[in-house]
């Protein structure tokens, strides 16, 4: 089955491009790039960036510019998804959603109206088996965006390693907080992964950090041999 | 042992992950030992090692279950409780006679409980989560324990532990789930256990 692979390049949209590649074809990539960064059905920081992870993945990609106002967005993903179906012959959609019915709804409405398959492959999976997944299986993320207490500064832009997931899970144990950050608490961006050609080497970032909130820009990145 | 069958198109599909995974893990939290077969692979002896079945629901354009109910057809003999899933739901209700009408639903919606069943005591109006091309009409022997605005949402052998859910527990209604592990339990026993 051909399948487009919605694309924030964050973790969880990668790690179920990855599961579907296991099991399907994957043919494109889809990005919708919103303008509000208060989004809320897609994650923001660096996503221009996913056009690096496409071409580091080999994949095409199909980006869609979005006002990022609530319900509007909608019909930005539906033209994205039609232009996946129509230059790339998708016969389903992939998202990464875990935890969120906001947003699974909102693409299994899009897909039945368009007569697609509607694929969620890390819905409600268990949090600790998937982020050690990532890790075992080769995945490079950094954390691209922190948006909740006890999120310091010292977390922008820091790789999510063992001893990452270690502090991330103690952390989830104090606060109310997901150990996969599904709860809008960090975002991240993934620099490799197991089906990249070549990794993303970041050369230039910036962050901005206040109150429990901050950003870790990429100003320059490249592809480098791995 | 819960048996937990996958009725996704295919076995080992990328759907697994969505259906079948989330319904694993719940069981796993009870503490009671299971078992994942895809439908087409139940042996006789996953039967006879089973205390209990769960049939897992599918994606929203997956009904090829559907064309394969005489490969499904032990349902109707089985002498074990049965919890079945959206498709599983359609499964039990066409073994027993009902009938499957398009009534697509997705998202959250409010059930409201209108029979008195163990699984459901204490509840009496809850969301949950739909994701469904098909309703069913329930078999004649069977009694409606919740509905929506928009169809059946429960249902229950009327002899025995035979029950069948329109929505999808694993999503915020995990209770669902661990309550018939937990049945399964204390009853071991076939339709009469209740």
């Amino acid at each position: 089955m051909r399948l487009g692979v919605l694309c924030s390049g964050g973790k969880d949209s990668l790690f179920a491009c990855w599961r579907a590649m296991q099991k399907e074809e994957v043919v494109c990539l889809i990005t919708i790039v919103p303008a509000n960064p208060e989004s809320y059905m897609f994650h923001t920081p660096n996503v221009r960036l996913a056009a690096l992870q496409a071409e580091a993945a080999d994949l095409p990609l199909v980006e869609v510019e979005s006002a990022g106002e609530e319900e509007k967005e909608l019909d930005d993903l539906r033209r994205a998804v039609l232009i996946a179906r129509e230059r790339h012959g998708i016969e389903g959609v992939v998202t990464g959603a875990i935890l969120s019915v906001y947003q699974a709804t909102r693409v299994q409405r899009i897909c039945h109206d368009l007569g697609l398959w509607c694929f969620n492959p890390l819905w409600h999976a268990d949090q600790e088996a998937y982020m050690q997944g990532l890790i075992d299986e080769g995945f490079a993320v950094i954390v691209a965006g922190v948006y909740s207490a006890p999120f310091d500064e010292r977390w922008l832009g820091r790789r999510i390693d063992a001893a990452a997931v270690a502090e991330l899970r103690a952390m989830a144990e104090k606060y109310r907080i997901t150990l996969t950050g599904e709860g809008g608490e960090i975002e991240t961006f993934v620099t490799d992964a197991p089906f990249f050609t070549r990794r993303i080497e970041i050369r230039e970032a910036s962050a901005e950090y206040k109150n429990y909130n901050g950003t870790y820009r990429i100003e320059k990145a490249v592809l480098v041999p791995k | 042992m819960i048996l937990i069958v996958d009725l996704c198109w295919k076995e080992n599909s990328l759907s697994r992950y969505e259906f079948v995974s989330p319904i694993e893990n719940i069981v796993k939290s009870t503490g009671a030992p299971s078992r994942v077969r895809h439908y087409t692979a139940v042996q006789d002896a996953d039967l006879k090692d089973a205390d209990a079945i769960i049939l897992c629901g599918t994606a929203l354009k997956d009904n090829v279950f559907a064309e394969d109910f005489e490969r499904l057809a032990w349902v109707r003999e089985c002498t074990l409780p049965v919890l079945g899933i959206c498709a599983g739901m359609q499964t039990v209700a066409a073994a027993f006679g009902g009938r499957i009408e398009p009534n697509p639903e997705i998202g959250m919606t409010d059930v409201s409980v209108v029979g008195a069943d163990g699984i459901f005591a204490g509840k009496e109006v809850f969301p949950a989560y739909e994701l469904h091309s098909f309703a069913v009409v329930p078999p004649d022997n069977f009694d409606v324990l919740a509905v929506s605005d928009r169809c059946v949402q429960a249902i229950r052998h009327a002899s025995g532990p035979i029950y069948g859910v329109m929505f999808h527990p694993e999503v915020r209604n995990e209770w669902v789930v661990e309550r018939f592990a937990a049945m399964t339990e204390e009853g071991r026993g076939g339709p009469d256990a209740l």
